[in-house]
């Protein structure tokens, strides 16, 4: 138990003023719209893919904590990084970043989007998305679980955790 | 492993799987396992003829500067970021002719998928010409296993490609247990082969739940995301790891199947067999929908084509059976086989195996041996070729280990060998027509990055 308060106060970065403000605007029409996640894969080995897809099948349905993907980084509030950052990826990154309209949320799921996971030590690795961008949360498994997935986005936007 | 000499490795016959470098000779592997060598001249070697050697001999380039004399494919591989900083070119794309127009999709894609750069180009709607750009998942993780003993390294080998983790952890596995001579308990066999038809079954399951999504049939769609997911969770009642990472170990399993697991299985198995045929049926009412994206059975032959992609195209080779490995070797495998080579009949063959991974799961439950379940390693010296087969076809490893550390590595995912016929199969369709053509093919990027 403690170490799972303490975990999630070391994981759970808080997010800023501006954001937190649009995040309980969202909240107070808490089903009324649904805040928009773009997904970058930034060097991943596919595993995080899988288990983002899982978060919308008809048991985990992320749509009922007021979350959905988007194709469009325009109609997006919050960047989820999966991956190393590879140096390959690094620009594409950045460039998804700029096309999305201010505040944006970023997260990084998945051990190496956290720090670069067991990818760490390659050269070919910058080591997670902190590398390319502030990150607001990270979601650290290989991979993560889609409980463990809603359970981090959703205890970010302050909502309530799932049972 | 046979030394040829460059001349004999140049016209050495026979269907090619993968070709590799290491500091000293180059290595070519045929089906269905025929490893031959020669030695590096300069840190040059003949170029082959094979049309799928083109992908390799750009990566040898990319990673360990080994030039193919007389190759006409000199893009990089996966090096495209020296192109950025200009100290070496990324070859413009072919250029589009006179009422033609290019159309440039990704690295970042709409969907939740891997990052891949197609270049299209385009006559109306139809898709003239695929050029497709890899290297954005490039991790090295080839250089971050040499210098590893096998047991340390095996989980890099978990995660060339996430959704066939079982697969390449088993064919590494193999070609450590290959190389080391190293015999595995009989459970341990079982348990890997159970690990490896779950992963199939959960994949083609994902897949054709896409593709559902794809042509809006959102009943199939549904019902397969459900079943997926109720496989991951059976998988992680008894194995611990919902997509089952780092379980298949060199010498065995790091843990033996959970009490409750079995029973987690056989209650999934038995709901996914009730509701096969339905789906079956369901995706034959749409064939039509499904008629694009051909590959013609002489070009999936042309590059030795594996998994259901192949089968789909008329190749009917399956590495459990050829070159075979146990316990599948006793197992009486059914191999569907298609001739049309279009999404429609990589969905067929698809739900095929589908039911027969369901039928040799029964059995491999039934007749659990009760052994021991790993063996350590020793350290020893040695090379070694390993293989299994993935949901998307046979996945080769080589490795050769001196005094217990890996000394080099390769490692051949079948996607390296399905991309350049996913590049043929989207000039069959409409640019519309795309994203279902990927996903009934769905090649590892990862997996081909390295
Ligand atoms: S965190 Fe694990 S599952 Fe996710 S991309 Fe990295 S290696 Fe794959």
């Amino acid at each position: 138990m403690l170490w799972k308060t303490l975990a999630r106060n070391l994981l759970t970065r808080p997010a800023n003023p501006a954001l937190r403000a649009k995040l309980a605007r969202a909240s107070t029409k808490k089903f009324g719209r649904a805040l928009r996640i773009r997904h970058v894969a930034a060097g991943s080995c596919n595993g995080c893919e899988l288990e983002l897809h899982a978060t919308q099948n008809l048991i985990h349905d992320l749509t009922q904590y007021g979350l959905r993907f988007t194709p469009s980084p325009r109609h997006a509030d919050i960047l989820l990084i999966t991956g190393v950052a590879g140096r390959n990826m690094l620009e594409a990154v950045r460039q998804t970043r700029a096309a999305m309209p201010d505040p944006v949320l970023v997260v990084a799921m998945g051990d190496c989007a956290v720090d670069g996971g067991v990818f760490k030590t390659s050269p070919m690795v910058s080591g997670g998305g902190d590398a390319i961008l502030p990150v607001d949360l990270v979601i650290p498994g290989c991979p993560p679980t889609p409980a463990q997935i809603i359970e981090g986005l959703v205890g970010l936007l302050g909502q309530h955790p799932i049972r | 492993m046979r030394l040829l000499s460059p001349k004999q490795f140049q016209t050495h016959p026979g269907k090619f799987i993968a070709l590799w470098a290491d500091l000293t000779h180059v290595h070519a592997l045929y089906q269905p396992g025929d490893w031959v060598s020669a030695p590096l001249a300069g840190n040059t070697y003949p170029a082959l003829p094979a049309p799928g050697a083109a992908w390799f001999q750009r990566l040898a380039q990319d990673t360990l500067g080994c030039t193919a004399l007389g190759t006409t494919d000199t893009r990089p591989a996966i090096e495209q970021w020296r192109a950025q900083d200009g100290t070496a070119a990324w070859p413009e794309f072919a250029k589009p002719e006179e009422g033609q127009h290019a159309l440039a999709l990704g690295p970042v894609h709409g969907a939740i998928t891997e990052p891949g750069y197609f270049r299209f180009t385009l006559r109306g709607e139809r898709v003239h010409r695929l050029e497709t750009r890899l290297g954005y998942a490039h991790k090295s993780t080839l250089g971050l296993i040499r210098g590893k003993s096998p047991r340390l390294a095996a989980r890099f080998a978990a995660r060339i490609s996430g959704d066939a983790t079982v697969a390449h952890s088993l064919a590494f596995a193999h070609a450590a247990e290959s190389a080391l001579g190293l015999p595995v308990p009989a459970r341990a066999v079982h348990l890997r082969a159970i690990m490896a038809e779950l992963e199939r079954l959960a994949n083609h399951a994902g897949d054709l739940a896409a593709i559902a999504r794809i042509i809006g049939s959102a009943l199939p769609e549904s019902r397969l995301a459900l079943a997926r997911e109720h496989l991951c969770k059976a998988a992680h009642a008894a194995f611990g790891h919902r997509l089952m990472m780092d379980i298949v170990i060199p010498g065995g399993i790091a843990g033996d199947l959970r009490s409750g697991g079995m029973a987690a299985l056989h209650a999934t198995l038995i709901a996914l067999e009730h509701e096969l045929p339905g789906l079956t049926h369901m995706f034959e009412d749409v064939q039509d929908h499904l008629a694009t994206g051909t590959i013609p059975p002489a070009l999936a032959a042309a590059f030795c084509a594996g998994g259901f992609t192949g089968r789909a195209s008329g190749q009917p080779e399956d590495s459990r059976v050829t070159p075979g490995y146990a316990p599948y070797t006793d197992l009486n495998l059914h191999i569907p086989l298609a001739h049309t080579g279009d999404v429609a009949a990589r969905t067929r063959i698809r739900l095929a195996e589908m039911s027969d991974s369901i039928r040799l799961l029964h059995s491999l439950l039934a007749g659990l041996p009760d052994t021991a379940i790993a063996i350590a390693p020793p350290s020893g010296t040695g090379a070694g070729l390993g293989v299994a087969e993935s949901f998307r076809g046979p996945v080769w490893h080589w490795l050769r280990i001196e005094s217990g550390a890996i000394a080099d590595v390769f490692i051949a995912d079948p996607s390296t060998l399905h991309f350049p016929l996913l590049e043929h199969a989207a000039t069959t369709g409409n640019l519309a027509d795309f994203p279902l053509i990927l996903q009934s093919i769905n090649p590892s990027h990862s997996g081909v990055d390295l």
